[in-house]
């Protein structure tokens, strides 16, 4: 499976763009991108005494699938709120599509463009599933109070979003379910009714916090379809993720997190045989025997 | 012992004023509590803020009653944005500390001495009502004429009142219901669920609780205009905490995030009250011995009364827990 997807005859036109643009890139933690969508510089987080994320200098190539990996408490979800707004960082500055967004709340990044998911998934239980699509469109007129009163302002924009929310749901294969209540799902079709509500807002950055956890090896092929199709229609993706099979086999750049620096960057490849990074994951003493640092 | 009695006393209590109040609250307090999520502890301040914004107008500024309607939506405005800045952005519990402690200092500020110019101190205020009632006398009903069939039969005022008391609880329950079929109670229920999830999407979740949170309590100063204009008087210690939690059982006895629930619940509490009140009164009208010892005498019923109630409510919650009206199978996906 993952040789035929590794096969450059399977690459899709967006992603052979993406490997090219991104061919010419020295890896090199911080490295410049021809195309950044996501540029963030001298990020820093400190909760107490601890530095959780202390990154110099990341840009996320546009049209590309870009993988955040690192060990546990390497600092990835507290970089990604801090990219989406939902934490704010003692210092740093980052700019999306070439506008900055320093101090700009997170309800704003999602009309910018910007989308993100969570990690533990957050469907919204009691609200049918159709419902929960629905709520993913922005600009809608009749999240207005006053104009809620008056179905005739709202009701031709309703239908547009619910033909839009029906195309995604059966995309997404949930069509079947689009009217029980988004807590009858299994916690796989949950991680799809929360990507497919994402796409709801027209994004152009898709932000994934682990989009594998806990998700059955049958579904984790069809999510990996799923997340390449963003690329392919134009979409930029950055997601976190401890599955090495799917960041190997998905994406086009890999961004390596440890200790709340940025360690290393390049592609799947340069990643898996970096030093670093495997001393990072597995301690720089592997393969030692205890007894030679005696 | 005379159960047609009881019952009537009960009927008229389902459809009286007092039930006819508590369901203009409860439709305030379900689009915070049962919509949003909004744990307001205070509906009663916001009562409060409606009748005395109704009942300052003729005896303290001078100007005609229909300006308090005016008044009265300014302050609970205002009461609700002085409740909402500082605490919407924190967890749900701390809404419910502030908005109890509000509403008591609302209560205790207006019963004051030092207020007493403005407020009427524990006196309370009076002598505004009356163009309210000359309305009622201009329609063609009678103060003191009796109208009416078999026991439904009410003086003229008491008519009025209902009349205009009822329409008011037919025009909020369609505004909210009309509201919350919208885009707009969408995202308050989704607020409901999970803020975090609404605010990745783009919905400025701080400002759609604020809103919400005016507009209970906006609806929630009606009912203290209507229990103002109903009783022609304002009396501070109407609107204690009990006052908050009666509705709040009520809302919960028909079900939360139900329109129908809102309405019919507060009526039912009345109707139980009642009930259970005359009931006693007819069973225990001398003092109820046993082994030698007075057991329960007719002052007790009061407090009798409220242990049965709280005794149903906590039936309701293990066997109903979605009350009458809710819905059984939203009901069943608690947490995430």
């Amino acid at each position: 499976m993952k040789d035929a997807d590794a096969a450059p005859a399977e690459l899709t036109e967006a992603a052979r763009q993406a490997r090219a643009a991104l061919a010419g890139v020295s890896p090199v933690p911080g490295a410049p991108k021809p195309d950044p969508i996501l540029k963030a510089s001298g990020i820093r987080r400190n909760f107490g005494g601890i530095t959780a994320v202390d990154v110099d200098h990341v840009e996320v190539q546009r049209g590309s699938i870009t993988a955040l990996i690192g060990p546990n408490g390497a600092g990835k979800t507290t970089f990604f709120n801090l990219v989406t707004g939902f934490d704010e960082p003692n210092a740093g500055a980052w700019s999306f599509d070439g506008q900055s967004m320093d101090g700009v709340a997170p309800h704003r990044m999602a009309t910018r463009g910007m989308v993100r998911t969570f990690q533990l998934t957050k469907s919204l239980t009691k609200l049918p599933v159709i419902e929960n699509m629905k709520l993913g469109a922005t600009g809608q007129k009749g999240e207005k109070w006053w104009n809620g009163l008056f179905p005739a302002i709202w009701k031709q924009q309703e239908a547009e979003i619910e033909a839009r929310a029906d195309e995604l749901l059966k995309r997404f294969k949930l069509d079947h379910m689009r009217d029980e209540y988004a807590g009858a799902l299994s916690g796989g079709q949950r991680k799809l009714l929360e990507m497919a509500r994402a796409l709801m807002t027209n994004p152009t950055l898709v932000m994934l916090d682990e989009p594998m956890a806990g998700v059955n090896p049958a579904l984790k092929q069809s999510l990996n379809a799923h997340v390449r199709g963003l690329r392919d229609e134009g979409m930029t993706v950055l997601f976190v993720e401890h599955d090495m099979d799917m960041v190997h086999d998905i994406s086009d750049w890999v961004i390596v997190m440890a200790e709340g620096r940025v360690i290393a960057e390049g592609t799947p490849d340069d990643i898996s045989s970096n030093q670093d990074v495997i001393d990072a994951y597995l301690g720089a003493h592997q393969g030692r025997s205890l007894l030679e640092d005696e | 012992m005379d159960i047609g009695a009881v019952l009537e006393t009960a009927i008229l209590q389902f459809i009286g004023l007092n039930a006819c109040y508590y369901a203009i609250a409860a439709i305030g307090l379900n689009v915070q509590f049962g919509y949003t999520g909004l744990l307001n502890f205070g509906q009663a301040g916001f009562m409060a803020a409606g009748a005395y914004g109704i009942g300052q107008t003729v005896p303290i500024f001078g100007i005609s009653m229909w300006w308090g309607i005016g008044v009265a939506v300014g302050y609970s405005v205002f009461l609700g944005l002085l409740m909402g800045v500082p605490t919407l952005r924190l967890r749900a519990d701390y809404l419910a500390i502030v908005t109890i402690a509000a509403a008591e200092i609302v209560r205790l500020v207006v019963r004051s001495v030092a207020a007493k110019d403005a407020f009427g101190g524990t006196d309370g205020l009076t002598g505004f009502a009356s163009s309210f009632q000359q309305v009622g006398v201009d329609l063609g009903l009678r103060p003191a004429s009796q109208y009416g069939f078999w026991i439904f039969t009410f003086s003229g005022r008491n008519l009025w009142n209902l009349i205009v008391g009822w329409t008011l609880v037919a025009i909020f329950g369609v505004i909210v219901w009309l509201l919350m079929k919208s885009p707009w109670g969408r995202v308050l229920k989704a607020i409901r669920e999970d803020e975090d999830a609404v605010r990745s999407l783009g919905k400025n979740v701080f400002s759609y609780k604020m809103q919400a949170l005016v507009l209970g309590g906006v609806i929630g100063s009606f009912a203290g205009i209507m229990l103002a204009l109903g009783n022609a008087n304002v009396q501070p210690d109407n609107y204690s905490r009990d006052l908050t939690f009666f509705i709040l059982t009520g809302l919960v006895l028909g079900g939360v995030a139900k329109v129908t629930g809102s309405i019919v619940g507060p009526m039912l509490f009345w109707f139980i009250f009642a009930f259970l009140d005359s009931l006693l009164r007819q069973l225990i009208d001398q003092p109820f011995r046993l082994f030698g010892t007075t057991l329960i005498e007719s002052t007790d019923i009061g407090a009798i009364v409220f242990m049965v109630m709280g005794g149903l409510l906590v039936a309701l919650m293990v066997f109903r827990p979605q009350g009458l009206f809710g819905n059984r199978k939203e009901m069943a996906f608690e947490g995430r």
